[in-house]
């Protein structure tokens, strides 16, 4: 049973894909993750605010405290030959190509438009098959409409897109009040691909000590159902091909989303928690899924279950949530 | 040969050669010789060759004896072997030094001079550490500029090796170590020509080798020990012409020709200075200026001071000289002369003595001996000639001095000081800065720009503060077309920049500013509003002068660039603007070029900043237009209050008020004590911010009165009729400790002495449960102003320690929570250690617990610095005069210094307990028994001793007798006396261990606390065997290749000795609760307490976090090992954290020490973090597995276990990003 398929015009021999995650700080690993058949790899992402902050940071600290005591004028030996975490990013592209076949994807994370974008050509120099763009920022300024968000995002695409030639996809996040619009002024702005979605993670409250703390959650499968929706709502409308990336735990969740839409589906949070081998076993079992089923190929089931394929088309919208309110209420009663 | 110049200070000039002449280097820490030490490490870590083209090995030793002896066996073992050091540091390594020219064995040690701690500590130049080395048999070869530095550390190296006479290469610390210079750099191909291939081949054929087998090293009895002593004599002869040769080499290589003792001067002199290091071109200078006007005079340059070439020193000397001075930079108290002096007496008596060939004597020349330069002192022109005019008197002064004013012994010379000798074309600037503003790098670039892109000649030297927090720069740049031979600070310059506004107020900026001189001030006022906030002084300083002034708002500018305090790109721009050293547009480019090369490795974004800078500083600055009179309602703040104590008025405040210089010598005591307390009246104001108090919301915790490093906040809890006369707004609420409800809580900051830190707001838990950005504690603008609150606050009762009513009824606070010890006053305040240090609040804590009874070793390093460092000083007394006794003996001996010390008050009570049993009739049984049979475990216990012993003085006063003088003068050692040995884990895990290992296995009661900062703080950051695996640290350049050394576990091996491994940020409790216990128990203690420290490069306002993540991640288990557990049936190792709840990366990335190798070696990053977290990992399940082991007590019954963290999974890897 072939499970192969095309995600940004390049051929893949499994819908698995590691998402950016630290699984892709080492080679070995992603040597691995070839070995165990994952079709292509998301590099883990470089953040603007790396690109920007690590050296003033380095900077800062390198001189903190110098020129000032007598007997300690420095406080650091002189760091010549630092590789800066951007240099690192590139140089490990390079290395992971020279070990592997499958493609490698670079990930960039940011919002704005700016000198961290120069970045994407030196992806592309470093070898990189495609770029995904992580398009994330909180916009709180209340003084900031939607539009002025959406048009800084697309504006940071186009900047990449004039940049490099290897295909761009770009992970977004669910909060857009018109998804689908956006997702096509993408597709307009040079996007590949769309990713669906980017998951956050939410800072907590501290009770007790009154404190806004960072928690960390791996993801659950329940959480594949939103993207799933719109994988569903977005396939065949849309000149791109669609990833999902958020709550690939099981075969199941592979199945549901590249029958939504995707022609690839992400997974880091099962491959943290169960190893990088967890892609043969679900390659394994997406195959005996296909055959059970009777499937002759993953192509035969990519969106078979969208929006504009199913029976009834409203499951996908807002007709879906009468039927489930009401659902509901009838258990309870 | 075209040789390539280049600008750079002494210690890169020697290091340059001897990284280039060595096979194996042994370094270790000492200022100012470190940053030799530092390069060579460096360039090992980048693979850079020597001469004959191998990486040289460096390995740094626990001790300068150790490197000593490590260089020791490295020769002897035939490799090309050098090290560096100063001052004790040469002293440590002078028994090796007789080993290794006993043995022949050419080596070099290069010394930036240093003076040795006698009656106090200096890492100031001068040479008394060679002069101590000078009986050992080496050669010593003494430069006396930057640029000879790097030409005299080849002709030893050369030499030696030809010679098989080891040598020291003595440049002075600082003045030639620090000062940075314009210089031509010898080519490598040079060196390898003077490195002599006959004398290298046969130094590593002479190594121990097992195919050709010798012995050394034997022990040799009376029948040859002496012969064999004097059969070297010839080599000594030799040695003097191999230098010559060597010197010749290096002339024709190079063109700079040097003879061991050099003349300048008039040809037929009558009056000769005679002297080595750096005061050979002061001299010069002045001696030159002199001969213009006709005077007879000249110097003579001793370079080869050892061996002594009695005829060369001769052969220099001009025939018509009739007198001579001779200037030594050391002090040999109680000798017939300071040791240059000796040998030219004594060259000059051997001549007497023979007769010529024409059988005549030649007459002995009067010959004085004088002291210049101690400790960096200034050495000036005006000085030279002051000595040269002694030599024309009829009846010099012998054994004088100069440069100081003694009014006790009255050896010192008259000088004028309006006598200068500065080239005409020599450009002249000075730079008042801030540690934290980037001034000293600034010019350090500026030196090079105009070094290295002109023909002109720089030269570059600053001057830094006492104090690490807020410390003050002055830095002294020259420029000019002429060689720079003014080996002194500028007196009169052309250019001066402030860059600190509010230092008008408290220093006199502008008293080295020529009349015409340019200003250029960083106001933070705008251009027509900054002559109404100069202070009238300054005002009436630039009238006279006519001053040029011209300002920018350096801050600002800083502040729209992101780039915070650091202002250093926009001065420097403002600087070349405003001096016409080069076109504007010339140095501009210069600075950008500097940009780009220097911050270029630190990333694209920080270039762009300063870039940004650089054009922002182009258009804002400013010329003031200086109005005709003086008008301002500013007024200079005096050094110290009107109402300090005499001392601190007359001494104190003068040099405070950088004045120090001209005081006379009777204003010192002559026995190296101070009164204790002093930093009181020293109030600095440098924090921009302060915290400020909030009762409302305050839960009385104490916790920001126990973080604040500085004692700036404190709190006090007081009966309400003691507010009653408090300043209005006054802060104060109910006392919330049970049976204190109608007390008052109090809590007040000094604002004047606070840095800024901000670790109090940081640690404040309470909030504002309506907005919870509010705490009880928030950083608000300093005013700037003493507040009348504060003193209110100072003059209210201490805490008493027993709070209630009276007598057996007593509520005593137990004093084991930062809630009660809050309340207790500290004996440790306003230290000049870093803002936010991490080990000054352990050091006040034990003063809150102990303070009037304790008495206190400390380790040289950077507690012996905030804690000694004159002027002023924090370690204080109370009301009644106690407080601690403290002192610092030296770096390796500090647990034996405190052993000592405990030796000695245990024998003086164990005499005065004899002496009160003998005289127990006189005394009267009452009062003899209750002496003798007090029990003193807590404050009222031993108030009530202190009560007896007063008893007993008064008593033996009144009784002429023998015995009860000695009992009255040892009567105070009755009341018993807590020692604490303080130090660093420099001390403790490296040069001292030996003694702390003694000192703990004797058994002694003994308290030892080690400020473990990971690395030699003090020296800047060198590695220590404390240094974490993967830290990248000085002299561990590659990342700290092996781990931690685990000294708790090694003390807890004893099983009698108490030890307790704490972090304040982390657990303030245990840290009460471990200090108490080590007090308590009767034997030696050893806590080793995390310190956060700006080597660790992190933000310091989050310190305590830090603490709290080594804690978290297993990398500081908190623990207590008691003995006294042992003997109850309980397991005596009690774990005090939780097991590890976040990976050790959590903890460690956000280091710059760790960061920075993941920018440098990335793989050998991800390897180390690797190893570490399996080694955190493993001595987890240790530290369980000590804590919870069932233990067999004596009558075989199982013991209580201990109380572990719940053992369990250690933490997964941390999940997606």
């Amino acid at each position: 049973m072939k499970i192969n398929t095309q995600y940004l015009g390049l051929e893949l021999s499994s819908p698995l894909v590691p998402s950016a995650s630290p699984l892709s700080d080492n080679v070995d690993d992603i040597v691995a993750m070839e070995d165990h058949g994952a079709g292509a790899v998301v590099l883990y992402s470089l953040f603007e605010e790396q690109i920007e902050e690590e050296s003033r940071t380095l900077s800062h600290y390198l001189d903190h405290g110098s020129e000032s005591y007598a007997e300690s004028l420095s406080y650091f030996p002189d760091p010549a030959g630092i590789q800066s975490i951007p240099e690192r990013y590139l140089e490990h592209i390079g290395r992971a190509k020279t070990r592997v076949d499958i493609p490698v994807i670079a990930s960039l994370n940011g919002s704005t438009p700016g000198g961290w974008l120069q970045y994407a050509r030196r992806i592309e120099e470093a070898g990189a098959d495609a770029l995904e763009l992580n398009l994330y920022d909180i916009p709180t300024n209340t003084g900031i409409t939607a539009a002025q968000v959406e048009e800084r995002y697309l504006a940071v695409v186009r900047l990449v897109r004039e940049e490099i030639n290897i295909p761009v996809a770009v992970k977004i996040s669910p909060f857009f009040t018109a998804t689908a619009h956006f997702a096509q002024e993408l597709c307009r702005c040079g996007a590949s691909g769309i990713v669906l979605f980017n998951r956050f993670y939410q800072p907590d409250i501290d009770i007790e000590r009154l404190d806004v703390v960072p928690r960390v959650h791996l993801s659950t499968s329940e959480e594949a159902r939103l993207p799933i929706r719109w994988l569903a709502i977005l396939y065949g409308r849309i000149p791109a091909d669609l990833a999902l990336t958020t709550g690939v735990h099981t075969v199941e969740d592979v199945v549901r989303g590249v029958m939504a839409g995707a022609s690839v589906t992400m997974m880091a949070s099962e491959l943290l928690a169960r190893g990088i081998g967890r892609i043969e076993e679900m390659n394994d079992a997406l195959r005996a899924w296909l055959d059970e089923h009777g499937y002759d190929s993953l192509a035969q089931m990519c969106g078979s279950m969208s929006q504009i394929h199913v029976y009834d088309p409203s499951a996908f919208e807002r007709a879906n949530y009468m039927k489930t309110v009401s659902g509901w209420r009838g258990q309870r009663a | 040969m075209s040789a390539r110049t280049t600008v750079m200070d002494g210690n890169e000039a020697a290091a340059h050669v001897a990284y280039r002449t060595s096979e194996v280097i042994a370094i270790y820490p000492i200022t100012p010789a470190s940053p030799m030490g530092e390069l060579a490490d460096l360039w090992s870590s980048r693979n850079l060759k020597n001469v004959w083209g191998t990486t040289p090995r460096i390995v740094e030793m626990q001790a300068e004896g150790g490197a000593a002896g490590a260089v020791h066996g490295a020769l002897q073992a035939g490799s090309l072997t050098t090290t560096f050091t100063a001052s004790q540091g040469l002293l440590l390594m002078i028994p090796n030094m007789y080993k290794i020219s006993g043995e022949l064995t050419g080596a070099v040690f290069h010394i930036a001079a240093r003076s040795i701690a006698s009656q106090a500590l200096s890492i100031f130049g001068d040479h008394s550490d060679v002069m101590a080395a000078r009986a050992t048999g080496w050669g010593m070869l003494f430069a006396s500029s930057v640029q000879e530095a790097m030409d005299m550390a080849l002709i030893s190296h050369s030499a030696s090796l030809a010679s098989r006479i080891p040598f020291l290469h003595v440049f002075d610390g600082f003045r030639t170590s620090h000062e940075l210079k314009k210089i031509e750099v010898i080519p490598d191909s040079v060196i390898r020509d003077m490195m002599p291939e006959g004398p290298v081949r046969a130094h590593r054929e002479r190594g121990m080798n097992p195919e050709r087998p010798v012995i050394r090293g034997t022990a040799q009895n009376p029948d040859v020990f002496f012969q064999t002593r004097e059969s070297v004599n010839p080599r000594y002869e030799a040695c003097p012409h191999t230098v010559i040769s060597a010197m010749e080499q290096l002339g024709a290589l190079t063109g700079r020709t040097y003879r061991p003792f050099e003349y300048t001067g008039h040809p037929e002199a009558e009056r000769v200075i005679v002297l080595m290091g750096s005061g050979v071109d002061t001299a010069r200078e002045a001696v030159a200026h002199l001969q213009t006007g006709g005077e007879r005079v000249g110097v003579l340059n001793v370079r080869l001071f050892r061996p002594f070439a009695i005829d060369l020193f001769l052969g220099a000397l001009p025939s018509s000289v009739r007198s001579i001075a001779v200037l030594d930079r050391t002090k040999e108290p109680g000798s017939a002369g300071e040791p240059l002096y000796q040998d030219v007496v004594t060259a000059l008596a051997e001549r007497a003595m023979q007769p010529s060939a024409s059988n005549e004597r030649v007459a002995m020349p009067t010959v004085i001996g004088g002291r210049y330069g101690l400790s960096s002192k200034e050495f000036t022109p005006a000085m030279v000639r002051s000595v040269l005019n002694e030599l024309g008197t009829d009846n010099p002064r012998r054994s004088f001095t100069v440069g100081i004013n003694d009014d006790v012994s009255h050896r010192s010379l008259p000088v004028d000081t309006s006598f200068t000798t500065e080239h005409p074309e020599t450009r002249r600037a000075v730079f008042w800065g801030l540690g934290s503003d980037g001034t000293v790098g600034a010019n350090k670039n500026t030196i090079k720009i105009i070094g290295e892109h002109t023909d002109f000649h720089a030269q570059g030297y600053f001057v830094y503060d006492s104090k690490k927090a807020g410390a003050r720069t002055i830095s002294h740049l020259r420029f000019g077309p002429e060689p720079i031979r003014s080996a002194y600070l500028i007196k009169e310059a052309d250019f001066v920049a402030v860059h600190q506004f509010n230092f008008l107020e408290s220093v006199d900026t502008l008293a080295l500013a020529a009349p015409g001189a340019t200003l250029l001030l960083n106001s933070p006022h705008a251009p027509d509003a900054t002559w109404q906030h100069l202070p009238p002084q300054v005002q009436r300083q630039i009238l006279d002068h006519q001053l040029r002034v011209f300002v920018i708002d350096a801050y600002a500018l800083a502040r729209e660039l992101r780039l915070g305090v650091r202002i250093n790109t926009i001065m420097q721009t403002a600087f070349f603007m405003l001096s016409d050293i080069l076109p504007t547009d010339e140095a501009i480019s210069y600075v950008q070029d500097f940009i780009r090369s220097t911050y270029g490795k630190r990333g694209e974004p920080v270039v762009r900043q300063n870039l940004a800078a650089v054009d922002s500083a182009l258009d804002n600055v400013h010329e003031l237009v200086v109005p005709g009179e003086v008008y301002s309602d500013r007024t200079v703040r005096p050094p110290v209050p009107a109402d300090a104590p005499e001392f601190v008025r007359r001494v104190t405040a003068e040099m405070i008020a950088g004045r120090g210089d001209d005081l006379p010598v009777s204003a010192f005591p002559d026995d190296g004590t101070w009164p204790s307390g002093t930093t009181r009246f020293e109030k600095r104001n440098i924090a921009l911010e302060v915290p400020e108090w909030e009762p409302d919301l305050c839960i009385q915790c104490g916790k920001c009165v126990m973080v604040c490093p500085h004692s700036v906040i404190r709190a006090n809890v007081v009966p309400e009729e003691a507010l009653a006369n408090a300043p209005d707004g006054y802060k104060s609420l109910p006392a919330s400790w049970r049976g204190m409800e109608d007390s008052r809580y109090t809590l007040e900051i000094s604002t004047m002495d606070c840095t800024g830190c901000q670790l109090c707001v940081g640690v404040c838990p309470a909030r504002d449960k309506s907005n919870s950005s509010r705490k009880a504690l928030n950083m608000a603008p300093n005013a700037g102003k003493s507040s009348a609150d504060w003193e209110f606050f100072r003059s209210l009762e201490p805490f008493k320690r027993t709070v209630g009513a009276t007598g057996d009824g007593a509520m005593r606070l137990p004093f084991v929570k930062a809630k009660d010890v809050q309340l207790l006053e500290p004996l440790f305040e306003f230290p000049s250690a870093c803002a936010g240090c991490g080990e000054t609040p352990y050091l006040k804590l034990l003063t809150q617990l102990f303070g009037d009874h304790m008495v206190v070793a400390n380790a040289t390093g950077c507690s012996s610095i905030y804690g000694g460092n004159l002027p002023t000083t924090p370690w204080a007394h109370n009301r009644a005069g106690r407080g601690p006794a403290w002192n610092n003996s030296l770096f390796e001996d500090n647990a034996e210094f405190g052993l000592g010390m405990r030796l000695s008050l245990d024998k003086q009570e164990e005499y005065a307990r004899e002496l009160v049993e003998h005289m127990r009739g006189m005394l009267g049984d009452d009062l003899a028994t209750s002496l003798l049979e007090s029990d003193q475990t807590n404050d009222a216990l031993r108030e009530e001793q202190r009560a007896r012993i007063d008893e007993l003085r008064e008593r033996l006063e009144t009784i002429d007798d023998p015995m009860a003088r000695d009992l009255l003068a040892v009567s105070r050692a009755l009341a018993r006396h807590s020692v604490w040995i303080v130090g660093g884990d420099g001390w403790a895990y490296d040069i001292g261990f030996g003694g702390l290992d003694h000192v703990l296995a004797s058994g002694r009661n003994v308290n030892v606390i080690v400020l473990d900062t990971e690395v030699y703080s003090n020296t800047g950051g060198q590695a220590s065997k404390a240094t974490a695996l993967g830290a990248v640290a000085k002299f561990a350049a590659g990342g700290k290749p092996t781990p931690k050394k685990d000294l708790g576990m090694m003390a807890i091996g004893y099983g009698y000795v108490y030890v307790a491994q704490v972090a304040m940020g982390a657990n303030d409790n245990q840290v009460i609760k471990a200090i108490q216990e080590a007090e308590a128990f009767n034997g030696p203690s050893l806590i080793i307490a995390y310190s956060p420290c700006i080597a660790h490069g992190i933000d310091m306002s989050k310190a305590l976090d830090q603490q709290k993540s080594a804690v978290e991640s297993g990398y500081w288990p908190l623990y207590r090992y008691d003995p006294r557990l042992e003997n109850e049936g309980k397991v005596p190792f009690q774990l005090d954290c939780k097991p590890p709840s976040i990976d050790l990366k959590q903890y460690i990335h956000t280091e710059n020490r760790y960061r920075m190798l993941l920018s440098t070696r990335p793989d050998a990053a991800a390897t180390f973090v690797d190893e570490a977290q399996k080694q955190v990992n493993a001595r987890w399940h240790r530290l369980e597995k000590m804590a919870a082991r069932p233990e067999r007590t004596i009558t075989g019954k199982p013991g209580k276990p201990g109380k572990p963290g719940k053992p369990g999974k250690l933490p997964p890897s941390t999940p997606n990003r």
